[in-house]
């Protein structure tokens, strides 16, 4: 098992992902100018900034070479993983439907937060123990996720902000949504944050799991 | 690079083409005597240029002419000190061969004018100062000052504007911010208080030193374009007071680029992993002039460097703009000719502009060229070293410095209404409102968060941590400076105690008025005899540090704001100690010397009481005993929490331990002490530790127990959590202003 992990210029939680997926498996790290994905069998973009995000978060790593590369890796079925700046990047790209907008309280936050998972089906969740929530950290200005109702079926909703906990005011708590195929999944808490109980939880790691599950058992497949 | 005649100036200096009198020494700050010695040292008139860099150098941002000969006072030698004082950044040994270097530095004067990016250029500059020495830099920490909230609502606006400025670059270059501290009092009304300190860590092997070496080599510059902003800011901003139209200061401000940073920073560490860079070092303050000098100066050599070369964001700069331009985000290094054009390869990587932009020589003289014509010339001895230093002339004051503050409290409130008050006061309420707006985990290192240990925890890649806080009280400094400064030291050594640290070294951040006035100069050397002391004491060196003078508006100078920030490494991080109570049951103890004063405190200022009226003087060794008690309790993993006493004193350290760990508690103090022993405060000294009977009980003298959804000492205070909760909650949430979305 063996995933790649995107660097863009400026970006700033991508040894974070990667020592997290190292915790489950193989892990290299992707220059968002090769087109070369080193075959890899998941693709993660990393939460924190790209390019300054100045524009709009996401905005101008979509244009990156390495992003038509993930897209025919996702468009092939590949499990590509999009945490915080990495959501947006890939609603930008038009990988997943909606949109991040500004958080309600205009500030940046840095919070735990508890989140319910919706759906114990997806590749990106199946090892997550049913029915627990879990504590991972937020950490954003732009995570208020949208969606008109007829861009987002409520299967691919994934993870929500548990009662009480959504942090930006997203759109009925999502917190975490997947495309129509099953196969990308942008989620704005962090999960690679959420890997150690040293650091404050390892909720974090089924997410890690899941993938490595997924992608052994299509290996046997 | 060889250079024709010097083709401007040897007269003195007139107006520029552009009609601005940037020539006048007087107006760039420098006295008439300081003007005739530099015409005697260099047996003529300087130039605009040269007199634009002697302005620069010889400001007290860059010379501490007025702080030199009193900072030889602190003590900085040690036996884990690899760089002390003199470098970028201190470098501390923190065993596996790994060493932290850090530093503190002020960014007041342009928080002041524009908060927002005077604070964001502070965070970059610190970070730049630590990546100079070949540090990854892997935390941050503001401390920071400020009017009133209740009452001003440009302070309230400053708080805003500044915490999401250093949130905005420190979030945005993926250092955490990890620890703090933010307190209000009316002296900072016009002067606010913006330190940042950071930490960077590093292989010993690949610490590198800013001096130039090896004539021939070449001068690099990398990063961002060179622009007009932050012209005059060392000299025209930081080292004047404040006075009417500060407004038209505003372009001396410079803006920061985080992504610019990051690229840059990212760029740095790789050329020095390729060991591709012979010296190092950020540009700050003055820019080119005050990086260039400092090179040749520590290098003992010469540097050539032709202004034609460097890239410029506007193309009609004066040479002397380009030469004292503090555009952020650039770097200057020493390369060997031979490895110049794979150090231009890296860069190109990472898209990092970089440019050859002069050479080393051995004349000792700092030289700028355009394009061949010689546009200065001077002796880098001269422009460095024969900058007059002053002695202060201190004489304590005869009456109350400071005014007292409006009263909060009218008198007769029962225990329970002051804890509540104190609490709820925007100097000890809640900082989560603040906190919450810096990614505090980015890095996997943190360990403990704010709000959950009185020191911020990381974890060390062998499993060892690092502990660092950061504090400085002005109120306490003002009662007794030498007493006030001492008590920073011990706090911060408490702190680092309570997680079970203990201290490598401390960087500081004097924050004072005009050291001119013999009151302000009084309170400066007390302060530094003060923090000399305390460092002795606990054998604690000065790694570096930062001084600020001339904080000071019409209405008075600031309070006198030493701030300390203090490093220690713990031995199992897993050990790391906490700030709340955990379990019902366990018993409290009362450990160290606790002498409470009511003189600077919380509760004095909430009374109405001006800061005055002298302090305790604790004993070193007793402080230093009782600090290494309880250190090796935490370390042992015996105790459930440790929190040391400082403002609000016993009674509000208590609530905190209960609010931290969400369980009350039932103490008995001693009745005669009242409201002194309750709520005076006794800062770096003393602490409340919570654990098994037997092992609190050798640490000191155990008043009570944790349980309960009450803090209850009987005959005086009975609050439940969910009221002492609600207090602190408030506190400083209620002065949050609306956001302004810019950024």
């Amino acid at each position: 098992m063996k995933f790649g992990v995107v660097r863009f210029p400026g970006s700033c939680d991508d040894v974070d992902a990667l020592l997290a997926a190292e915790r489950v498996g193989e892990a290299v790290m992707l220059w968002y100018a090769d087109r070369d994905l080193q075959g890899v069998d998941a693709v993660i973009i990393p939460g924190g900034f790209s390019y300054g995000d100045y524009l709009r978060p996401g905005a101008i790593a979509r244009f990156a070479p390495v992003l038509e590369a993930v897209s025919e890796f996702a468009r092939d079925g590949g499990l590509v993983l999009g945490i915080c700046n990495g959501f947006q990047v890939l609603c930008e790209a038009g990988l997943l439907p909606g949109a991040l907008l500004p958080n309600l309280s205009l500030r940046f936050v840095c919070r735990q937060v508890w989140l319910d998972v919706i759906s114990e089906y997806s590749p990106f969740t199946r090892s997550c123990p049913l029915g627990e929530p879990l504590s991972i950290p937020v950490k954003h200005t732009t995570g208020r996720y949208y969606a008109p109702d007829h861009g987002l079926a409520d299967t691919q909703v994934l993870l929500r902000y548990a009662p009480g906990q959504n942090p930006n005011g997203s759109d009925r708590d999502i917190a975490g949504v997947c495309n129509a195929a099953g196969n990308v999944f942008g989620l704005m808490p962090h999960p690679e944050h959420a890997v150690d109980p040293l650091t404050g939880s390892s909720d974090g790691l089924a997410i890690f799991e899941s993938i490595r599950a997924h992608v052994a058992d299509r290996v046997v497949a | 690079m060889t250079g024709r005649a010097i083709s401007r100036g040897g007269s003195p200096p007139g107006r520029t083409s552009n009609g601005r009198r940037a020539s006048d020494f007087r107006e760039l700050g420098l006295t008439d005597a300081e003007y005739e010695l530099i015409i005697m040292l260099l047996g003529r008139h300087p130039n605009e240029v040269e007199l634009a860099m002697f302005s620069l150098m010889w400001s007290e941002h860059c010379s501490y002419k007025h702080s030199k000969r009193l900072l030889r006072r602190l003590p900085t030698e040690g036996p884990h000190v690899l760089f002390g004082p003199g470098e970028n950044a201190g470098a501390v040994d923190v065993g596996d061969g790994l060493a932290v270097a850090f530093k503190v530095e002020s960014h007041n004067h342009p928080s002041a004018v524009e908060p927002f990016q005077g604070a964001a250029t502070g965070v970059g500059g610190i970070l730049r100062d630590v990546f100079a020495v070949g540090a990854r830099p892997i935390a941050i920490l503001d401390s920071l000052r400020f009017g009133e909230p209740e009452t001003s609502e440009h302070s309230r606006y400053l708080l805003e504007r500044v915490v999401a400025g250093v949130g905005h670059y420190g979030n945005s270059i993926g250092v955490p911010t990890v620890g703090g501290e933010i307190y209000f009092d009316q002296a900072y009304e016009h002067n606010c208080l913006v330190n940042a300190m950071c930490l960077g860590l590093v292989r010993h092997d690949r610490l590198i030193r800013s001096a130039a070496v090896g004539p021939g080599n070449v001068l690099v510059l990398l990063g961002a374009l060179t622009g007009r902003d932050g012209i005059g800011g060392a000299s025209v901003l930081a080292s004047a007071e404040f006075g009417e139209g500060d407004a038209d200061k505003r372009p001396t401000v410079q803006i920061g680029d985080p992504f610019t940073e990051k690229k840059l920073l990212e760029c740095c560490l790789e050329l020095l992993e390729r060991d591709l860079l012979a010296s190092l070092q950020d540009l700050g303050a003055a820019g080119l002039t005050s990086a260039s000098s400092e090179m040749a100066s520590k290098g003992g050599l010469g540097l050539d460097l032709d202004i034609a070369r460097v890239p410029l964001r506007e193309p009609d700069m004066e040479p002397f703009e380009v030469m004292v331009s503090e555009s952020q985000e650039r770097m200057l290094c020493v390369v060997t000719p031979d490895l110049v054009a794979e150090v231009i390869a890296v860069c190109d990587r990472w898209e990092v502009l970089c440019t050859a932009i002069g050479s080393v020589t051995d004349n000792g003289r700092l030289r700028v060229l355009d394009d061949g014509d010689v546009l200065g010339d001077l002796p880098v001895a001269v422009l460095v070293d024969e900058c007059p230093l002053y002695d202060l002339e201190p004489e304590a004051p005869s009456y109350e410095l400071y005014p007292p503050p409006a009263a909060v409290l009218r008198g007769g409130e029962a225990p329970d209404q002051l804890l509540l008050a104190l609490l709820a006061s925007p100097n000890l309420a809640s900082r989560r409102s603040v906190f919450e707006q810096y990614d505090c985990i980015v890095g996997s290192r943190t360990v403990r968060r704010p709000d959950e240990a009185d020191a911020a925890v990381l974890a060390l890649p062998d499993g060892a941590g690092l502990a660092i806080s950061i504090d400085g009280n002005g109120r306490r400094v003002a009662c007794d400076p030498r007493a006030g400064a001492a008590e920073a030291v011990y706090e911060c050594s408490a702190n680092l105690a309570c997680v079970g640290a203990e201290p490598l070294g401390l960087t500081n951040c004097l924050n004072f008025g005009n050291p001119e006035k013999p009151h302000v100069a009084w309170q400066l050397v007390e302060a530094v005899e003060g923090l000399a002391r305390a460092c002795e004491a606990l054998g604690v060196p000065v790694v570096g540090g930062n001084v600020s003078l001339y904080n000071e508006a019409p209405s008075g100078p600031i309070l006198p704001t030493p701030i300390v920030g203090m490093v220690g490494r713990l031995p199992d991080v897993t050990r790391a100690g906490r700030t709340g109570f955990a379990n019902e049951g366990d018993a409290i103890a009362l450990v160290g010397p606790f002498a409470p004063s009511l003189n600077g405190s919380e509760l004095a200022k909430l009374r109405g009481v001006a800061p005055a009226g002298g302090l305790p003087v604790m004993e070193p060794g007793a402080v230093r005993d009782a600090h290494a008690a309880v250190r090796d309790a935490v370390r042992s993993g015996a105790l459930s929490s440790a929190h040391d006493i400082s403002e609000g004193g016993l009674a509000v350290a208590l609530a905190e331990c209960c609010l931290a760990g969400d369980i009350g508690a039932t103490v008995k103090v001693r009745i005669e002490g009242g409201v002194l022993e309750l709520f005076g405060e006794a800062p770096g000294s003393a602490f409340v530790v919570s654990g098994a009977e037997q092992v609190v009980a050798a640490l000191g003298r155990i008043i009570g127990r944790v349980g309960g959804r009450s803090l209850v000492i009987p005959g005086s205070i009975d609050v439940a959590l969910s009221e002492l909760r609600a207090a602190r909650d408030g506190g400083l949430l209620q002065y949050a202003s609306s956001p302004v979305w810019s950024e």
